[in-house]
């Protein structure tokens, strides 16, 4: 008995000697690898992509290029996404009559041809837009796309019954009095009822405006805009496998696991002044943890974030200790903020609302938001830095990043007399519960605003509810918030692809609202008319600029941070830049890897 | 020695007071073999002969747990627990610090950490700061501390004062009233509680009963945790009662025409105290972590308020660049529901010397 026992208890020795070796051995071999790559890995250099182009020359034909993902686009359908990345992402498998430039930084959100041969001939009265197609143009089975196949594509936006989710801008534009009913209820027997816009032949298109709009073509540059053909529209499953017009087509798709795409080998490179279509093979992994994602990128295991919405708190210390030269650090178009609804009292007085202003510590939010690196530059106004007109900190009414980013209480307390709560008042912060970073800002928001006597109480929000609870000013009202956390970012970069829906009093709804802070302010609305009757570019801007002073001086908004991202880039990645025309976010589309493989 | 085993049963008996309290059923037995240490505990006081007699079997289980050493130091510990929440302001305030103000100073802006070794831990801030707010982590947990315990304590409260009342009814009663809450009581046995809870919070209004934030969520929280816990003492002290009410002395109270409340609450209850104090002191530890799970879960108290579990949740974004911080809260944790855990189990023996240990 003793000696048996003597010796299984050895053997356990042994065994797990055994297991603690191979542990130390394989931990050995990992480290050798990481030191093998190191700063020597071939990425290129700490910001080296942010608006300028990186490696351009190191791209070669072939290979699978790997995104990864913490989530799935809302939808893959032309028509109906939203999510900035899926933009980015589906001018792999779909063209439009215009697109955005693929060129780094500014010069990415100018708009050129695709489709089209050249840009739209525009009619006096800017109201008629005409465009012809380029020969050569197919669809992923080899048919040509037409005219009325883009046309078709565009009149999917007016069936939101049946394809909600996506921009609508064409469809105001386009149609303001709501006239047409949209394809599926369309009458006519080509489906294509749309008096606004005419297909003369198959190459032609012609849009006519029933009032002029100086963006239009902004928003013909939108997915929205894509084709999309009849016989292959499978409505609301369309975007299970969207059919392509692009270089790539859909190989396989399950909703919330993975994504690949594959070359489509009707699609010809001299049809196509945008796509370089440099990988064979692209591949989309969802996955449900941010920091497993986050590892898994930095382990070489993909190539980049699809969502670009920067590393989270522990990915992003690693890769700043150890492989910085892997990382851009781009601004990217949103804007932070706090909004306060006038419907709630005492945020009907201008002074109240200035008073929190004032009240706020500006560089506390920002480390909320993750400091200036992760978080971005303290917010001073409304315009983000991608927007023409915006003047960026240059602008600060309220002097946020000056005198008083640690808060100022006299002045907080002078407003507060001005409002009539000499003694501070009490209100609710509402924040998505989905957003740590959001619900830190409204921690540092409460704690900075207790020091001048406004106790804010903070209700944690379903963050996938929030068409239906901080879009009803009705809810809004009821549930008394007072201090609303969200972010904005442009669909396009312009004061109206940016501001339309959060300034103007037309855009107050029931519910989906984003005007929370129910501006009806009738300059504002009026400076919104002008802008899109003018179609001269620094006119333009002067018009944003002012939008954006009237909206400051009435203090409906606290900014946190101009946004930037600290965003991960794989060694293999080649012809990496970002662009504005994706709110800082890589351009896709021209992607490339340095291997065959 | 004899004679005094004799005495002090037969004392016990007539106020209905049987020496084992836990196992009446066994009572004979126990009688005649008292555990050694309680055979030493009567030596000892031998001269003292009248106090030996007129000790009350509460002084007995605390003789014994006085020489239960880890049960002790679990109860001490406890003690230290309840005066750092009920003294958490006082405490705060000596070492300077308040949980809720924030120290961005004390941030490295670009990886959100604190800056210094250990999270930051220095003369200021004994147990370092928190990532992003630099909000102190010592005050957090004295504060933090309040919420477990109000938690613990109070839901076990509801629970208890539940579970006894319809665990006797049950078993006094029998019948259909004994039918009808045993089968509530497996029906709540098989509910997840978590998930309800869950789910009830986020329908919640923000103001209930005049009370607002935070409390709403408190109020809420040790309701349906105590709730949920009442069939677990519910169902011992039915059994218990079901045993007692068939024993001699009750027999006799009722042929001396006892009413069923005099019974109930002369004869029946203070025979369950012990049980019931047993399963609260093990129902405290499992509340706080109950409270800790939800907090985690992002369903707790709401922010500012600091709570161990809510610590320890949005420490898991920084477990590799700032670990002390998702240590910190996990000891506190753990040494709470140890300390409860130890307590309660020496209670248990106390009370109850046949328990094997």
């Amino acid at each position: 008995m003793t000696t048996q026992r003597t010796s299984g208890r050895r053997k356990q020795a042994l065994a797990a000697a055994a297991v603690v070796a191979a542990l130390l051995t394989t931990a050995a071999c990992g480290g050798g690898d990481d030191n093998g790559g190191g700063s020597k890995n071939g990425a290129a250099g700490f910001d080296a992509a942010n608006n300028k182009v990186a490696q351009a020359s190191l791209a070669k034909k072939g290979g699978e290029l790997k995104f990864a993902s913490a989530q799935d686009a809302d939808s893959w359908d032309t028509t109906r996404g939203y999510y900035g990345f899926m933009w980015n992402f589906s001018r792999y498998y779909s063209r439009q009559l215009v697109t955005n430039k693929t060129e780094p930084g500014k010069a990415g959100a100018e708009i050129a041809p695709d489709l089209a041969t050249g840009v739209a001939k525009v009619s006096d009265d800017g109201k008629t837009y005409t465009y012809t197609l380029r020969d050569g143009i197919t669809w992923e089975d080899g048919k040509p796309i037409t005219s009325k196949d883009v046309k078709y594509g565009i009149e999917r936006s007016w069936a939101q019954d049946v394809l909600s989710g996506g921009p609508t801008y064409l469809k105001e534009v386009l149609d303001p009095k709501d006239e047409y009913e949209g394809p599926y209820k369309d009458k006519s027997k080509d489906k294509l009822g749309l008096k606004a816009i005419e297909t003369p032949d198959d190459k032609t298109i012609v849009f006519k405006l029933p009032k002029a709009n100086s963006d239009f073509e902004e928003m013909l540059a939108l997915t929205s805009a894509s084709p999309v053909r009849q016989d292959k529209d499978t409505k609301s499953k369309y975007g299970l496998h969207p059919f392509s017009s692009g270089p790539y087509k859909f190989e396989s798709y399950s909703p919330g696991k993975n994504l690949v795409l594959v070359r489509n080998t009707e699609w010809k490179q001299s049809s196509d002044p945008i796509r370089k279509a440099y990988p064979d093979k692209i591949s989309i992994k969802f996955f449900s943890n941010a920091n497993e994602l986050d590892q898994r990128l930095i382990a070489g295991d993909y190539d980049l974030d699809l969502a670009q919405t920067g590393l989270s708190p522990q990915g992003r210390t690693t890769a700043l200790n150890e492989h910085k030269e892997n990382l851009d650090n781009p601004v990217s178009g949103y804007i932070r903020y706090a909004v306060f609804p006038q419907s709630v009292k005492p945020f009907d007085n201008e002074h109240c609302r200035k008073a929190v202003i004032y009240g706020a510590d500006h560089v506390s939010l920002q480390t909320a938001r993750g400091g200036p690196q992760a978080g971005g530059d303290i917010g001073t106004n409304m315009l983000p830095p991608s927007v023409p007109g915006s003047e960026g900190q240059d602008y600060d009414p309220y002097d946020l990043a000056g005198a008083n980013k640690k808060g100022n209480v006299e002045k907080a307390k002078e407003e507060l007399k001005a409002c009539g709560k000499p003694n501070g008042f009490k209100t609710t912060i509402a924040v998505r519960n989905n957003k740590p970073v959001e619900v830190a800002t409204a921690e540092s928001l409460q704690a900075s605003l207790k020091k001048v006597g406004i106790t804010v109480d903070i209700d944690q929000f379903d963050g996938s509810q929030t068409t239906g609870i901080i879009g009803s000013p009705s809810n809004v009202k009821k549930k008394g918030y007072g201090i609303i956390i969200m972010g904005w970012g442009p669909d396009f970069p312009s004061v109206q692809g940016y501001g339309l829906p959060l300034w103007n009093s037309d855009y107050i709804l029931e519910s989906g609202n984003n005007n929370y802070a129910l501006i009806k302010d009738k300059k504002i609305d009026g400076l919104f008319d002008d802008y899109v009757n003018t179609l001269d570019d620094a006119e333009k801007a002067d018009i944003a600029k002012e939008i954006n002073h009237k909206v400051m001086e009435g203090g409906y908004y606290l900014p946190f941070v101009f946004e930037k991202f600290i965003n991960w880039r794989s060694s293999r990645l080649a012809n990496v830049y970002t662009t504005d025309g994706y709110s800082g976010q890589y351009d896709f589309v021209n992607l490339g890897l340095k291997s065959e493989k | 020695m004899p004679l005094q085993r004799q005495v002090r049963p037969g004392y016990s008996r007539l106020r209905g007071v049987p020496a084992t309290m836990t196992a009446p059923l066994h009572e004979p037995t126990a009688e005649a073999a008292p555990s050694a240490a309680e055979e030493a505990a009567v030596a000892n006081a031998e001269e003292k002969r009248q106090a030996v007699q007129g000790r009350s079997l509460g002084r007995i289980a605390w003789e014994r747990l006085k020489r239960d050493k880890l049960a002790l130091t679990g109860g001490v510990i406890v003690l230290v627990l309840i005066a750092i929440a009920l003294l958490a302001p006082v405490i705060t305030a000596l070492v300077g610090q308040d949980p809720e103000v924030h120290h961005e100073d004390l941030i490295d802006p670009l990886f959100g950490t604190p800056v210094g070794s250990l999270g930051g831990i220095s003369g200021d801030h004994l147990l370092g700061v928190e990532p992003v707010s630099g909000r102190d982590i010592f005050a957090r947990i004295v504060y933090g501390a309040r919420i477990s315990l109000l938690v613990g304590f109070l839901s076990a409260v509801v629970a208890v004062v539940l579970g006894t009342i319809l665990g006797v009814l049950a078993g006094f009663f029998g019948g259909w009233v004994d039918a009808a809450i045993s089968r509530v009581m497996d029906g709540l046995l098989a509910f997840p509680q978590l998930l309800f809870i869950i789910a009830l919070v986020s329908v919640m209004p923000n103001e209930l009963l005049g009370l607002t934030g935070t409390g709403v969520r408190l109020f809420v929280m040790i309701l349906v945790i105590g709730f949920f816990g009442w069939p677990y003492i519910g169902r011992v002290v039915r059994g218990q009662t079901l045993s007692l009410r068939e024993r001699e002395y009750v027999e006799a109270a009722r042929s001396l025409g006892a009413g069923r409340f005099y019974i109930l609450f002369k004869e029946l209850l203070p025979n369950l105290i012990a049980p019931i104090i047993v399963y609260t002191t093990m129902m405290i530890p499992t509340n706080i972590l109950t409270e800790a799970a939800l907090s985690f879960l992002g369903v707790g108290v709401k922010p500012p308020t600091a709570s161990w579990g809510q610590m320890l949740s949005s420490a898991i974004d920084y477990y590799k660049s700032d670990p002390m911080y998702m240590v910190i809260p996990g000891v506190a944790i753990f040494i709470t529901v140890l300390a409860f855990n130890l307590f309660g189990d020496g209670v248990r023996d106390a009370l109850d010397p046949k328990g094997s240990r």
